[in-house]
């Protein structure tokens, strides 16, 4: 599942399915605690982290078994660099609507995004929507 | 193996139902589903179900969990019900304030102010 290069040590390739994300978020976790991050970065990171997952296999590829989502990740005492690219249509951020919007307050779905982007201090969507990039430095650090 | 352990734990005070997690993350969709039921069940045993849900566990929840507490918020609103959120963590509590959940909720601080913050049928 995981092969390394000198950019992003931690790479894996996993089906569309919901219960092949917990190892790979796992293992990301691991090295942010293994880094010592602060509980408030370590916070961000795991929460950024399951909803950056869970938009690529749900969202990006609908579950579909034929299709990949590819992670990598670099996690240093200074930061963590989290890359997730689904195989799907990609979005266009702009036309994302707004959860907070008072006729969305209701609606069940649609807040993983906000909350990337709430908690991470960097965020780039790229490739059409289909890879996103997302830096958080460690506040312990 | 799969995990055995009740994801809620459930009492009862003067008719209101207080429920606690049992596990500190709502993040996983198989747990949070398995909430939604244990919950969705609360609602539907009464004509007008009273839930507490003391957050004094969670350390970790998902944009998912939020929706299956918007649900839930529905359900209780539909039977003419009441829903209060109490004892949430500070961290977690951002949470609700960046989704402006907290303006949908009724979060009290304590359980015993949420208890108190109940109307009679």
């Amino acid at each position: 599942m995981a092969a390394a290069n000198g950019k992003f040590p931690l790479q894996f390739t996993i089906p569309s399915d919901k219960s092949a994300l917990h190892e790979v978020h796992k293992r990301i976790m691991d090295e942010v605690e293994r880094h010592h991050y602060g509980e408030q970065s370590s916070f961000a990171i795991r929460l950024a982290l399951e909803e950056g997952l869970m938009n690529a296999v749900k969202h990006g590829n609908k579950l579909d078994p034929t299709k990949t989502v590819h992670v990598e990740a670099k996690v240093t005492a200074k930061q963590t660099e989290i890359v997730i690219e689904d195989q799907g249509a990609g979005f266009d951020r702009k036309h994302v609507p707004d959860p907070c919007a008072e006729e969305n307050l209701l609606k069940c779905s649609g807040r993983g995004l906000l909350l990337m982007e709430a908690y991470m201090d960097k965020i780039q969507y790229t490739h059409g929507g289909r890879r996103v990039k997302m830096i958080k430095k460690n506040d312990a650090a | 193996m799969a995990d055995t352990i009740p994801p809620l734990s459930v009492t009862e005070q003067k008719g209101i139902r207080i429920v606690e997690f049992t596990n500190n993350k709502i993040l996983d969709e198989a747990n949070i589903a398995s909430i939604a039921d244990t919950l969705t069940a609360l609602i539907d045993e009464n004509e007008n179900p009273r839930l507490l849900l003391d957050f004094g566990t969670v350390d970790h929840l998902s944009s998912a969990a939020l929706g299956m507490l918007i649900n839930i918020n529905n359900k209780v609103r539909q039977k003419n019900g009441q829903l209060r959120l109490a004892n949430i963590k500070p961290q977690i509590y951002e949470v609700f304030v960046i989704t402006k959940l907290n303006k949908l909720f009724k979060i009290l601080p304590t359980r015993a102010e949420a208890l108190t913050n109940f109307t009679a049928h």
